[in-house]
Protein backbone atom coordinates (compact mmCIF):
# COMPACT_ATOMS: atom_id res chain seq x y z
CA UNK A 1 0.00 0.00 0.00
CA UNK A 2 3.07 2.39 0.72
CA UNK A 3 3.19 3.67 -3.67
CA UNK A 4 -0.32 4.25 -3.73
CA UNK A 5 -1.18 8.14 -2.64
CA UNK A 6 -3.70 8.60 -5.03
CA UNK A 7 -5.76 5.76 -6.17
CA UNK A 8 -8.31 6.10 -9.20
CA UNK A 9 -10.49 3.28 -9.12
CA UNK A 10 -12.62 2.16 -11.87
CA UNK A 11 -13.90 5.98 -12.62
CA UNK A 12 -16.42 6.40 -15.06
CA UNK A 13 -18.50 9.32 -16.21
CA UNK A 14 -21.48 9.52 -17.89
CA UNK A 15 -23.62 12.52 -18.87
CA UNK A 16 -27.25 12.33 -20.34
CA UNK A 17 -26.89 12.46 -23.99
CA UNK A 18 -29.26 14.74 -26.32
CA UNK A 19 -32.78 12.65 -27.12
CA UNK A 20 -32.36 9.83 -24.33
CA UNK A 21 -29.45 7.21 -23.70
CA UNK A 22 -26.38 8.52 -22.05
CA UNK A 23 -22.81 9.49 -23.37
CA UNK A 24 -19.97 7.69 -21.53
CA UNK A 25 -16.77 10.09 -21.46
CA UNK A 26 -14.83 7.44 -19.80
CA UNK A 27 -15.14 4.55 -17.93
CA UNK A 28 -13.50 1.98 -15.87
CA UNK A 29 -10.40 4.50 -15.27
CA UNK A 30 -7.44 3.57 -13.17
CA UNK A 31 -4.33 4.67 -12.45
CA UNK A 32 -2.25 5.15 -8.96
CA UNK A 33 0.04 7.87 -8.05
CA UNK A 34 2.86 7.62 -5.47
CA UNK A 35 3.61 10.70 -3.23
CA UNK A 36 5.87 13.90 -4.39
CA UNK A 37 5.07 12.45 -7.38
CA UNK A 38 4.36 15.21 -10.87
CA UNK A 39 1.93 13.31 -13.39
CA UNK A 40 1.24 15.22 -16.35
CA UNK A 41 -1.67 13.85 -18.47
CA UNK A 42 -1.80 14.70 -22.28
CA UNK A 43 -4.74 13.85 -24.64
CA UNK A 44 -6.75 15.25 -27.41
CA UNK A 45 -9.33 18.53 -25.99
CA UNK A 46 -12.78 17.02 -24.93
CA UNK A 47 -10.72 13.37 -24.07
CA UNK A 48 -12.19 13.98 -20.40
CA UNK A 49 -8.80 15.05 -19.04
CA UNK A 50 -10.69 18.44 -17.03
CA UNK A 51 -13.13 15.97 -15.76
CA UNK A 52 -10.59 13.44 -13.98
CA UNK A 53 -9.04 16.17 -13.02
CA UNK A 54 -12.45 17.80 -11.86
CA UNK A 55 -13.77 14.30 -10.03
CA UNK A 56 -10.36 14.95 -8.32
CA UNK A 57 -10.71 18.09 -7.12
CA UNK A 58 -14.02 16.64 -6.05
CA UNK A 59 -15.84 19.85 -8.18
CA UNK A 60 -17.59 16.74 -10.06
CA UNK A 61 -18.36 13.50 -9.12
CA UNK A 62 -17.80 10.42 -11.19
CA UNK A 63 -20.81 8.26 -12.27
CA UNK A 64 -19.13 4.84 -10.79
CA UNK A 65 -15.96 4.29 -9.22
CA UNK A 66 -13.62 6.07 -6.25
CA UNK A 67 -11.08 8.20 -5.90
CA UNK A 68 -8.94 7.44 -3.03
CA UNK A 69 -6.45 10.35 -1.52
CA UNK A 70 -4.05 9.50 1.41
CA UNK A 71 -6.43 6.49 2.29
CA UNK A 72 -9.21 8.65 2.33
CA UNK A 73 -12.24 8.38 -0.16
CA UNK A 74 -12.62 11.67 -1.99
CA UNK A 75 -16.10 13.35 -1.21
CA UNK A 76 -16.27 16.69 -2.61
CA UNK A 77 -14.05 19.31 -2.52
CA UNK A 78 -11.01 19.94 0.03
CA UNK A 79 -8.75 22.37 1.01
CA UNK A 80 -6.09 19.69 0.85
CA UNK A 81 -6.31 19.60 -2.61
CA UNK A 82 -5.38 22.88 -4.59
CA UNK A 83 -6.70 23.93 -7.89
CA UNK A 84 -4.96 25.82 -10.35
CA UNK A 85 -7.47 26.80 -12.86
CA UNK A 86 -6.61 27.50 -16.15
CA UNK A 87 -8.73 30.74 -16.28
CA UNK A 88 -6.93 32.20 -12.98
CA UNK A 89 -10.01 32.52 -11.53
CA UNK A 90 -8.89 35.07 -9.12
CA UNK A 91 -11.41 37.59 -7.69
CA UNK A 92 -10.97 40.59 -9.14
CA UNK A 93 -12.49 42.71 -5.92
CA UNK A 94 -9.80 41.73 -4.36
CA UNK A 95 -5.76 42.71 -4.42
CA UNK A 96 -3.11 40.30 -5.34
CA UNK A 97 -2.37 39.60 -1.29
CA UNK A 98 -6.33 39.79 -0.63
CA UNK A 99 -6.48 36.68 -2.84
CA UNK A 100 -4.09 34.73 -1.28
CA UNK A 101 -4.75 35.79 2.22
CA UNK A 102 -8.30 34.61 1.39
CA UNK A 103 -6.84 30.84 0.51
CA UNK A 104 -4.76 30.99 3.89
CA UNK A 105 -7.56 32.57 6.25
CA UNK A 106 -9.92 29.71 4.66
CA UNK A 107 -7.41 27.09 5.82
CA UNK A 108 -6.35 28.52 9.27
CA UNK A 109 -9.49 30.40 10.46
CA UNK A 110 -8.42 30.96 13.68
CA UNK A 111 -5.01 32.82 13.02
CA UNK A 112 -4.90 36.87 13.37
CA UNK A 113 -4.82 38.81 9.86
CA UNK A 114 -0.90 39.60 10.68
CA UNK A 115 -0.68 35.88 10.83
CA UNK A 116 -2.54 35.02 7.46
CA UNK A 117 -0.83 38.27 5.89
CA UNK A 118 3.08 36.85 6.55
CA UNK A 119 2.02 33.83 5.66
CA UNK A 120 0.34 35.29 2.17
CA UNK A 121 3.29 37.65 1.72
CA UNK A 122 5.81 34.42 1.83
CA UNK A 123 4.35 32.66 -1.27
CA UNK A 124 3.77 36.14 -3.02
CA UNK A 125 7.78 36.39 -2.81
CA UNK A 126 7.98 32.94 -3.55
CA UNK A 127 6.10 33.47 -7.07
CA UNK A 128 8.19 36.98 -7.57
CA UNK A 129 5.65 39.14 -7.04
CA UNK A 130 7.28 40.93 -4.28
CA UNK A 131 5.89 44.94 -4.59
CA UNK A 132 2.75 44.05 -6.60
CA UNK A 133 0.84 42.85 -3.21
CA UNK A 134 -1.76 46.02 -3.27
CA UNK A 135 -2.84 45.66 -7.20
CA UNK A 136 -6.18 43.80 -8.18
CA UNK A 137 -6.45 41.11 -11.05
CA UNK A 138 -7.06 43.93 -13.57
CA UNK A 139 -3.87 45.55 -13.16
CA UNK A 140 -1.62 42.43 -13.64
CA UNK A 141 -0.61 40.76 -17.10
CA UNK A 142 -1.71 37.26 -17.60
CA UNK A 143 1.38 35.46 -16.36
CA UNK A 144 1.52 37.65 -13.18
CA UNK A 145 -1.98 36.54 -12.57
CA UNK A 146 -1.30 32.86 -13.37
CA UNK A 147 1.61 33.52 -10.65
CA UNK A 148 -0.98 34.73 -8.05
CA UNK A 149 -2.81 31.84 -8.84
CA UNK A 150 0.00 29.40 -7.93
CA UNK A 151 0.31 31.37 -4.76
CA UNK A 152 -2.65 31.14 -3.38
CA UNK A 153 -2.44 27.11 -4.42
CA UNK A 154 0.76 26.73 -2.54
CA UNK A 155 -0.40 29.36 0.34
CA UNK A 156 -2.44 26.60 1.66
CA UNK A 157 0.44 23.75 1.45
CA UNK A 158 -2.00 21.15 0.20
CA UNK A 159 -1.49 17.35 -0.20
CA UNK A 160 -2.20 18.00 -3.83
CA UNK A 161 -2.36 20.18 -6.61
CA UNK A 162 -4.14 20.09 -9.36
CA UNK A 163 -3.66 21.86 -12.22
CA UNK A 164 -5.73 22.49 -15.83
CA UNK A 165 -3.30 23.44 -18.39
CA UNK A 166 -2.44 26.42 -16.27
CA UNK A 167 0.50 27.66 -18.43
CA UNK A 168 -1.94 27.61 -22.11
CA UNK A 169 -3.00 31.04 -22.02
CA UNK A 170 0.42 32.52 -21.64
CA UNK A 171 2.69 33.74 -24.19
CA UNK A 172 5.95 31.00 -24.55
CA UNK A 173 8.29 33.40 -22.49
CA UNK A 174 6.44 33.43 -20.01
CA UNK A 175 5.74 30.12 -19.93
CA UNK A 176 8.81 28.95 -19.75
CA UNK A 177 9.57 30.81 -16.73
CA UNK A 178 6.64 29.97 -14.60
CA UNK A 179 7.58 26.21 -15.79
CA UNK A 180 10.86 26.82 -14.41
CA UNK A 181 9.38 28.30 -10.92
CA UNK A 182 6.95 25.49 -10.95
CA UNK A 183 9.46 23.14 -11.58
CA UNK A 184 11.70 24.64 -8.74
CA UNK A 185 8.91 24.76 -6.23
CA UNK A 186 7.67 21.59 -6.67
CA UNK A 187 11.43 20.12 -6.43
CA UNK A 188 12.30 21.99 -3.41
CA UNK A 189 9.20 21.27 -1.64
CA UNK A 190 7.93 17.52 -2.65
CA UNK A 191 4.56 18.68 -3.32
CA UNK A 192 2.48 16.33 -5.34
CA UNK A 193 0.97 17.25 -8.57
CA UNK A 194 -1.58 15.98 -11.04
CA UNK A 195 -1.48 18.73 -14.13
CA UNK A 196 -3.44 18.55 -17.89
CA UNK A 197 -1.27 19.84 -20.30
CA UNK A 198 -1.30 19.65 -24.56
CA UNK A 199 2.09 20.89 -24.87
CA UNK A 200 4.40 17.59 -25.34
CA UNK A 201 7.60 19.90 -23.83
CA UNK A 202 5.95 20.92 -21.56
CA UNK A 203 5.22 17.30 -19.77
CA UNK A 204 8.27 15.95 -20.73
CA UNK A 205 10.14 19.24 -18.60
CA UNK A 206 8.02 18.74 -15.69
CA UNK A 207 6.47 15.52 -15.71
CA UNK A 208 7.84 12.42 -13.99
CA UNK A 209 5.34 10.25 -15.28
CA UNK A 210 3.11 11.42 -18.86
CA UNK A 211 -0.53 9.24 -18.83
CA UNK A 212 -1.51 9.58 -22.42
CA UNK A 213 -5.45 9.32 -22.62
CA UNK A 214 -7.04 8.55 -26.02
CA UNK A 215 -10.13 10.58 -27.75
CA UNK A 216 -13.19 10.40 -26.20
CA UNK A 217 -15.66 9.45 -25.96
CA UNK A 218 -15.42 6.37 -24.19
CA UNK A 219 -11.98 7.31 -23.21
CA UNK A 220 -8.88 5.38 -21.71
CA UNK A 221 -5.60 5.84 -20.32
CA UNK A 222 -3.44 4.00 -23.19
CA UNK A 223 0.24 4.07 -21.60
CA UNK A 224 1.51 5.41 -18.79
CA UNK A 225 5.42 7.16 -20.35
CA UNK A 226 7.99 6.92 -17.09
CA UNK A 227 9.73 9.50 -18.48
CA UNK A 228 13.49 8.61 -19.10
CA UNK A 229 14.98 11.71 -18.39
CA UNK A 230 17.54 12.44 -15.10
CA UNK A 231 15.24 14.29 -12.26
CA UNK A 232 17.70 17.42 -12.26
CA UNK A 233 17.52 18.09 -15.95
CA UNK A 234 17.18 21.87 -16.86
CA UNK A 235 15.89 24.11 -19.43
CA UNK A 236 18.75 24.75 -21.35
CA UNK A 237 19.72 21.23 -21.97
CA UNK A 238 17.21 18.74 -21.54
CA UNK A 239 16.12 18.41 -25.43
CA UNK A 240 19.28 17.46 -25.86
CA UNK A 241 19.29 14.63 -23.67
CA UNK A 242 19.48 11.19 -26.12
CA UNK A 243 16.27 9.80 -24.89
CA UNK A 244 14.31 13.20 -25.16
CA UNK A 245 13.72 12.77 -28.78
CA UNK A 246 12.38 8.88 -28.10
CA UNK A 247 10.33 10.34 -25.86
CA UNK A 248 8.70 13.13 -27.54
CA UNK A 249 8.41 11.08 -30.94
CA UNK A 250 6.82 8.06 -28.83
CA UNK A 251 3.85 10.95 -27.15
CA UNK A 252 3.79 12.95 -30.71
CA UNK A 253 3.01 9.26 -32.57
CA UNK A 254 0.31 8.49 -29.81
CA UNK A 255 -1.48 11.91 -29.98
CA UNK A 256 -1.01 12.22 -33.94
CA UNK A 257 -2.59 8.28 -35.03
CA UNK A 258 -2.57 6.34 -31.48
CA UNK A 259 -5.04 8.14 -29.69
CA UNK A 260 -8.04 7.67 -32.37
CA UNK A 261 -7.00 4.17 -33.73
CA UNK A 262 -5.74 3.03 -29.70
CA UNK A 263 -9.11 0.84 -29.78
CA UNK A 264 -8.51 -1.19 -32.52
CA UNK A 265 -5.27 -1.46 -31.41
CA UNK A 266 -5.88 -3.16 -28.20
CA UNK A 267 -8.89 -4.91 -29.84
CA UNK A 268 -7.91 -8.78 -28.57
CA UNK A 269 -4.87 -8.16 -26.77
CA UNK A 270 -6.31 -8.23 -23.29
CA UNK A 271 -5.66 -4.60 -22.29
CA UNK A 272 -5.60 -4.56 -19.03
CA UNK A 273 -7.44 -1.11 -17.65
CA UNK A 274 -6.11 -1.93 -14.33
CA UNK A 275 -2.49 -2.31 -15.34
CA UNK A 276 -2.13 0.17 -17.66
CA UNK A 277 1.46 -0.76 -19.67
CA UNK A 278 4.41 1.42 -18.66
CA UNK A 279 6.58 2.39 -21.14
CA UNK A 280 10.09 3.96 -21.23
CA UNK A 281 11.16 4.80 -24.23
CA UNK A 282 14.86 3.63 -25.16
CA UNK A 283 17.47 5.18 -26.82
CA UNK A 284 17.64 5.37 -30.58
CA UNK A 285 21.02 4.93 -32.22
CA UNK A 286 23.03 7.59 -30.86
CA UNK A 287 21.72 10.66 -33.28
CA UNK A 288 23.55 13.62 -33.55
CA UNK A 289 21.14 16.45 -32.39
CA UNK A 290 20.83 18.18 -35.84
CA UNK A 291 19.59 14.51 -37.40
CA UNK A 292 17.24 13.68 -34.40
CA UNK A 293 15.72 16.88 -35.41
CA UNK A 294 15.48 16.37 -39.21
CA UNK A 295 14.60 12.15 -38.79
CA UNK A 296 11.94 13.11 -36.34
CA UNK A 297 10.51 15.93 -38.36
CA UNK A 298 10.33 13.31 -41.14
CA UNK A 299 8.58 10.83 -39.70
CA UNK A 300 6.05 13.41 -38.27
CA UNK A 301 5.39 14.73 -41.67
CA UNK A 302 4.92 10.89 -42.96
CA UNK A 303 2.68 9.48 -39.56
CA UNK A 304 0.79 12.81 -40.75
CA UNK A 305 0.52 12.30 -44.17
CA UNK A 306 -0.53 8.48 -44.02
CA UNK A 307 -2.57 9.22 -40.52
CA UNK A 308 -4.68 11.94 -42.59
CA UNK B 1 -10.20 67.72 -25.33
CA UNK B 2 -12.49 66.50 -22.56
CA UNK B 3 -12.57 69.77 -20.80
CA UNK B 4 -13.11 71.51 -23.54
CA UNK B 5 -16.26 69.40 -24.37
CA UNK B 6 -17.51 70.12 -21.32
CA UNK B 7 -17.12 73.67 -21.10
CA UNK B 8 -18.82 73.87 -24.50
CA UNK B 9 -21.74 71.21 -23.17
CA UNK B 10 -22.34 73.91 -20.19
CA UNK B 11 -22.39 76.85 -22.25
CA UNK B 12 -25.06 75.21 -25.05
CA UNK B 13 -27.01 74.53 -21.65
CA UNK B 14 -26.94 78.11 -20.35
CA UNK B 15 -27.84 79.51 -23.87
CA UNK B 16 -30.96 77.06 -24.30
CA UNK B 17 -31.41 77.75 -20.57
CA UNK B 18 -31.44 81.49 -21.72
CA UNK B 19 -33.66 80.82 -24.31
CA UNK B 20 -36.41 79.23 -22.42
CA UNK B 21 -36.43 81.62 -20.23
CA UNK B 22 -37.06 84.51 -22.72
CA UNK B 23 -39.74 82.61 -24.30
CA UNK B 24 -41.34 82.19 -20.60
CA UNK B 25 -40.94 85.78 -19.99
CA UNK B 26 -42.60 86.80 -23.42
CA UNK B 27 -44.99 84.73 -23.25
CA UNK B 28 -46.53 85.47 -19.68
CA UNK B 29 -45.79 89.31 -20.10
CA UNK B 30 -49.62 89.55 -20.61
CA UNK B 31 -50.20 92.41 -23.44
CA UNK B 32 -54.13 91.53 -23.97
CA UNK B 33 -56.50 94.05 -24.09
CA UNK B 34 -58.32 95.25 -20.95
CA UNK B 35 -62.22 94.51 -21.53
CA UNK B 36 -64.61 96.86 -19.91
CA UNK B 37 -66.75 95.62 -16.81
CA UNK B 38 -68.52 96.72 -14.22
CA UNK B 39 -66.50 96.81 -10.71
CA UNK B 40 -68.73 93.74 -9.34
CA UNK B 41 -68.57 91.84 -12.45
CA UNK B 42 -64.12 92.71 -12.19
CA UNK B 43 -64.49 91.22 -8.44
CA UNK B 44 -65.74 87.77 -9.82
CA UNK B 45 -63.34 87.62 -12.87
CA UNK B 46 -59.73 86.61 -13.04
CA UNK B 47 -56.20 89.10 -13.13
CA UNK B 48 -56.18 87.92 -16.84
CA UNK B 49 -59.28 89.75 -18.19
CA UNK B 50 -58.98 92.88 -15.55
CA UNK B 51 -55.59 93.48 -15.91
CA UNK B 52 -53.94 92.08 -18.88
CA UNK B 53 -51.48 89.97 -17.65
CA UNK B 54 -51.50 86.17 -17.72
CA UNK B 55 -52.51 84.08 -15.11
CA UNK B 56 -49.24 81.58 -15.76
CA UNK B 57 -46.71 83.33 -13.43
CA UNK B 58 -43.36 84.79 -15.58
CA UNK B 59 -39.83 83.67 -14.40
CA UNK B 60 -39.04 86.72 -12.68
CA UNK B 61 -42.06 85.94 -10.14
CA UNK B 62 -41.14 82.07 -10.09
CA UNK B 63 -37.45 83.01 -9.15
CA UNK B 64 -38.89 85.90 -6.77
CA UNK B 65 -41.13 82.77 -5.07
CA UNK B 66 -38.14 80.24 -5.54
CA UNK B 67 -35.85 83.34 -3.03
CA UNK B 68 -38.42 83.69 -0.78
CA UNK B 69 -38.34 79.74 0.04
CA UNK B 70 -35.00 79.27 -0.28
CA UNK B 71 -34.88 82.11 2.56
CA UNK B 72 -37.33 80.58 5.00
CA UNK B 73 -37.63 76.89 4.05
CA UNK B 74 -38.35 76.15 7.48
CA UNK B 75 -41.34 77.92 8.79
CA UNK B 76 -44.16 76.67 10.22
CA UNK B 77 -46.95 78.70 9.87
CA UNK B 78 -50.02 75.49 10.95
CA UNK B 79 -51.47 72.41 8.97
CA UNK B 80 -51.94 74.29 5.55
CA UNK B 81 -48.32 76.46 5.53
CA UNK B 82 -45.34 75.08 6.18
CA UNK B 83 -42.05 75.60 4.58
CA UNK B 84 -40.90 73.84 1.72
CA UNK B 85 -37.78 72.26 3.42
CA UNK B 86 -40.19 70.73 6.10
CA UNK B 87 -42.64 69.22 3.23
CA UNK B 88 -39.52 67.92 1.51
CA UNK B 89 -38.20 66.53 5.17
CA UNK B 90 -41.35 64.73 5.23
CA UNK B 91 -41.62 63.28 2.07
CA UNK B 92 -37.38 61.86 1.93
CA UNK B 93 -37.94 60.64 5.25
CA UNK B 94 -40.90 58.74 4.08
CA UNK B 95 -39.05 57.47 1.33
CA UNK B 96 -36.26 56.56 3.24
CA UNK B 97 -38.21 54.58 5.52
CA UNK B 98 -40.02 52.60 2.76
CA UNK B 99 -36.79 52.22 0.82
CA UNK B 100 -34.72 51.05 3.76
CA UNK B 101 -37.20 48.41 4.67
CA UNK B 102 -37.69 47.48 1.36
CA UNK B 103 -33.53 47.04 0.84
CA UNK B 104 -33.94 44.57 4.35
CA UNK B 105 -36.89 42.66 2.28
CA UNK B 106 -35.45 42.48 -1.06
CA UNK B 107 -31.71 41.39 -0.36
CA UNK B 108 -31.92 38.12 1.94
CA UNK B 109 -35.46 37.08 -0.71
CA UNK B 110 -33.17 37.81 -3.49
CA UNK B 111 -30.55 36.11 -2.31
CA UNK B 112 -32.38 33.21 -1.77
CA UNK B 113 -33.89 33.57 -5.09
CA UNK B 114 -30.21 33.25 -6.82
CA UNK B 115 -29.09 30.63 -4.66
CA UNK B 116 -32.13 28.43 -4.82
CA UNK B 117 -33.15 26.65 -8.27
CA UNK B 118 -36.26 25.74 -6.18
CA UNK B 119 -37.58 28.98 -4.70
CA UNK B 120 -36.86 31.01 -7.71
CA UNK B 121 -39.37 29.06 -9.83
CA UNK B 122 -41.65 28.63 -6.58
CA UNK B 123 -41.71 32.57 -6.33
CA UNK B 124 -41.51 33.98 -9.25
CA UNK B 125 -45.45 33.59 -10.46
CA UNK B 126 -45.70 35.74 -7.31
CA UNK B 127 -43.21 38.81 -8.59
CA UNK B 128 -44.45 38.54 -11.74
CA UNK B 129 -48.10 39.05 -10.88
CA UNK B 130 -47.14 41.71 -8.41
CA UNK B 131 -44.70 43.68 -10.06
CA UNK B 132 -46.62 45.24 -13.06
CA UNK B 133 -49.10 46.36 -10.49
CA UNK B 134 -48.89 50.28 -10.24
CA UNK B 135 -47.91 51.03 -6.65
CA UNK B 136 -50.85 53.61 -6.05
CA UNK B 137 -53.52 50.50 -6.47
CA UNK B 138 -51.86 48.97 -3.20
CA UNK B 139 -53.31 52.36 -1.43
CA UNK B 140 -56.89 51.49 -0.13
CA UNK B 141 -55.77 48.49 0.71
CA UNK B 142 -52.99 49.89 3.04
CA UNK B 143 -55.27 52.36 4.13
CA UNK B 144 -57.61 50.35 5.24
CA UNK B 145 -55.31 47.29 6.66
CA UNK B 146 -52.99 50.12 8.22
CA UNK B 147 -55.42 52.76 8.85
CA UNK B 148 -53.16 55.18 9.08
CA UNK B 149 -52.62 57.87 5.77
CA UNK B 150 -48.97 58.28 6.41
CA UNK B 151 -47.92 54.95 7.37
CA UNK B 152 -49.68 53.82 3.97
CA UNK B 153 -47.58 55.99 1.61
CA UNK B 154 -44.49 54.05 3.21
CA UNK B 155 -46.34 50.58 2.27
CA UNK B 156 -46.56 52.08 -0.97
CA UNK B 157 -42.79 53.16 -1.07
CA UNK B 158 -41.67 49.72 0.13
CA UNK B 159 -43.93 47.84 -2.57
CA UNK B 160 -42.84 49.74 -4.97
CA UNK B 161 -39.12 49.76 -4.34
CA UNK B 162 -39.23 46.28 -3.75
CA UNK B 163 -39.09 44.73 -7.42
CA UNK B 164 -36.05 45.80 -8.72
CA UNK B 165 -34.06 45.13 -5.89
CA UNK B 166 -35.39 41.69 -6.09
CA UNK B 167 -35.13 40.99 -8.95
CA UNK B 168 -31.42 42.49 -9.95
CA UNK B 169 -30.40 40.82 -6.59
CA UNK B 170 -31.89 37.68 -7.84
CA UNK B 171 -29.66 37.96 -10.91
CA UNK B 172 -26.68 39.10 -9.82
CA UNK B 173 -26.41 36.07 -7.38
CA UNK B 174 -27.68 33.79 -9.20
CA UNK B 175 -24.87 34.73 -12.43
CA UNK B 176 -22.17 34.61 -10.18
CA UNK B 177 -19.12 33.02 -12.21
CA UNK B 178 -18.96 29.35 -12.09
CA UNK B 179 -15.21 29.75 -11.07
CA UNK B 180 -15.60 31.64 -8.12
CA UNK B 181 -17.71 29.16 -6.47
CA UNK B 182 -15.41 26.71 -7.23
CA UNK B 183 -12.65 28.76 -5.81
CA UNK B 184 -15.11 29.02 -2.69
CA UNK B 185 -15.74 25.10 -2.98
CA UNK B 186 -12.19 24.00 -3.32
CA UNK B 187 -11.36 26.56 -0.24
CA UNK B 188 -14.21 24.79 2.00
CA UNK B 189 -15.34 28.06 2.42
CA UNK B 190 -18.93 27.33 4.30
CA UNK B 191 -22.20 28.88 3.35
CA UNK B 192 -22.45 32.00 5.37
CA UNK B 193 -18.99 33.16 4.36
CA UNK B 194 -19.24 32.35 0.52
CA UNK B 195 -22.63 34.34 0.50
CA UNK B 196 -20.64 37.71 2.47
CA UNK B 197 -17.06 36.71 0.98
CA UNK B 198 -18.05 36.00 -2.64
CA UNK B 199 -21.59 36.13 -3.80
CA UNK B 200 -22.08 39.49 -2.27
CA UNK B 201 -18.93 41.24 -3.59
CA UNK B 202 -19.84 39.59 -7.28
CA UNK B 203 -23.17 40.80 -7.38
CA UNK B 204 -22.33 43.84 -5.57
CA UNK B 205 -22.88 46.02 -8.74
CA UNK B 206 -25.92 44.86 -10.28
CA UNK B 207 -27.72 44.95 -6.82
CA UNK B 208 -27.24 48.34 -6.42
CA UNK B 209 -28.49 49.30 -10.10
CA UNK B 210 -31.87 47.76 -8.69
CA UNK B 211 -31.24 49.61 -5.60
CA UNK B 212 -30.50 53.02 -8.37
CA UNK B 213 -33.59 52.37 -10.06
CA UNK B 214 -35.44 51.69 -7.19
CA UNK B 215 -35.11 54.96 -5.53
CA UNK B 216 -35.86 56.09 -8.85
CA UNK B 217 -39.33 55.35 -8.62
CA UNK B 218 -39.71 55.65 -4.89
CA UNK B 219 -39.26 59.54 -5.89
CA UNK B 220 -41.74 59.14 -8.81
CA UNK B 221 -44.13 57.44 -6.71
CA UNK B 222 -44.31 59.53 -3.28
CA UNK B 223 -45.44 62.70 -4.83
CA UNK B 224 -48.42 60.87 -6.23
CA UNK B 225 -49.04 58.90 -3.20
CA UNK B 226 -48.99 62.04 -0.82
CA UNK B 227 -51.52 63.79 -3.15
CA UNK B 228 -53.66 61.10 -2.42
CA UNK B 229 -52.89 60.79 1.57
CA UNK B 230 -52.62 64.68 2.25
CA UNK B 231 -51.21 66.06 5.22
CA UNK B 232 -47.89 66.47 4.62
CA UNK B 233 -45.04 66.28 2.45
CA UNK B 234 -44.40 67.68 -1.14
CA UNK B 235 -46.69 65.88 -3.10
CA UNK B 236 -49.80 67.29 -0.33
CA UNK B 237 -47.55 70.55 -0.52
CA UNK B 238 -48.00 70.65 -4.82
CA UNK B 239 -51.58 70.04 -4.68
CA UNK B 240 -52.33 72.36 -2.31
CA UNK B 241 -51.05 74.76 -3.65
CA UNK B 242 -52.94 73.94 -7.08
CA UNK B 243 -56.16 74.76 -4.59
CA UNK B 244 -54.64 77.96 -3.83
CA UNK B 245 -54.32 78.63 -7.56
CA UNK B 246 -50.47 79.54 -6.80
CA UNK B 247 -48.63 78.05 -10.07
CA UNK B 248 -45.54 80.04 -8.94
CA UNK B 249 -45.07 77.22 -6.26
CA UNK B 250 -46.32 74.86 -8.33
CA UNK B 251 -43.63 75.00 -10.69
CA UNK B 252 -41.20 75.79 -7.43
CA UNK B 253 -42.05 72.58 -6.14
CA UNK B 254 -41.60 70.74 -9.80
CA UNK B 255 -37.74 72.26 -9.17
CA UNK B 256 -37.20 71.30 -6.26
CA UNK B 257 -38.47 67.64 -6.70
CA UNK B 258 -36.38 67.64 -9.36
CA UNK B 259 -33.39 68.38 -7.53
CA UNK B 260 -33.56 66.06 -4.86
CA UNK B 261 -34.43 62.88 -7.20
CA UNK B 262 -31.23 64.16 -8.96
CA UNK B 263 -29.62 64.21 -6.09
CA UNK B 264 -30.72 60.43 -4.77
CA UNK B 265 -29.73 59.61 -8.25
CA UNK B 266 -26.13 60.35 -7.70
CA UNK B 267 -25.43 59.20 -4.20
CA UNK B 268 -26.59 55.27 -5.90
CA UNK B 269 -24.65 56.30 -8.53
CA UNK B 270 -21.67 57.25 -6.22
CA UNK B 271 -22.14 53.69 -4.35
CA UNK B 272 -22.68 51.54 -7.58
CA UNK B 273 -18.79 52.99 -8.67
CA UNK B 274 -17.52 52.46 -5.47
CA UNK B 275 -18.78 48.82 -5.52
CA UNK B 276 -18.17 47.86 -9.17
CA UNK B 277 -14.54 45.79 -9.98
CA UNK B 278 -12.60 45.80 -13.03
CA UNK B 279 -12.26 42.18 -14.48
Amino acid sequence: MSGKFISIEGVARHFPAPGGGRTTVFEDLWLTMQRGEFACIIGHSGCGKTTVLNILAGLDRPSAGVVIVDNQEIDGPSIDRAVIFQSHALLPWRTVLGNVAYAVSSKWRRWRSEEVAAHAQQFIDLVGLTGAERKRPAELSGGMKQRVGIARALSIEPKIMLMDEPFSALDALTRGTLQDEVRRICLTTGQTVFMITHDVDEAIYLADRIVLMTNGPNAVFAEIVDNPLPKDRQRADFHRHPLYYATRNHIIDFLIARSRSFAAEIADTGFDRRHVPVVRPLAEPAPTPAAAVSTSQLRLLNRERTGS
Amino acid sequence: MGRFLALRGAIVSLMLLAGFLFVWHQATRGVAAVQAMSPEYAKLMGAAATQGTSAMPGPLEVGAKLLEHLRRPFYDNGPNDKGIGIQLAYSIARVMTGYLLAVLAALPIGFLIGMSPLMSRALDPFIQVLKPVSPLAWMPLALYTIKDSSLSAIFVIFICSLWPMLINTAFGVASVRREWLNVARTLEVGTLRRAFTIILPAAAPTILTGMRISIGIAWLVIVAAEMLVGGTGIGYFVWNEWNNLSISNVINAILVIGVVGMALDLILARLTRAVTFQE
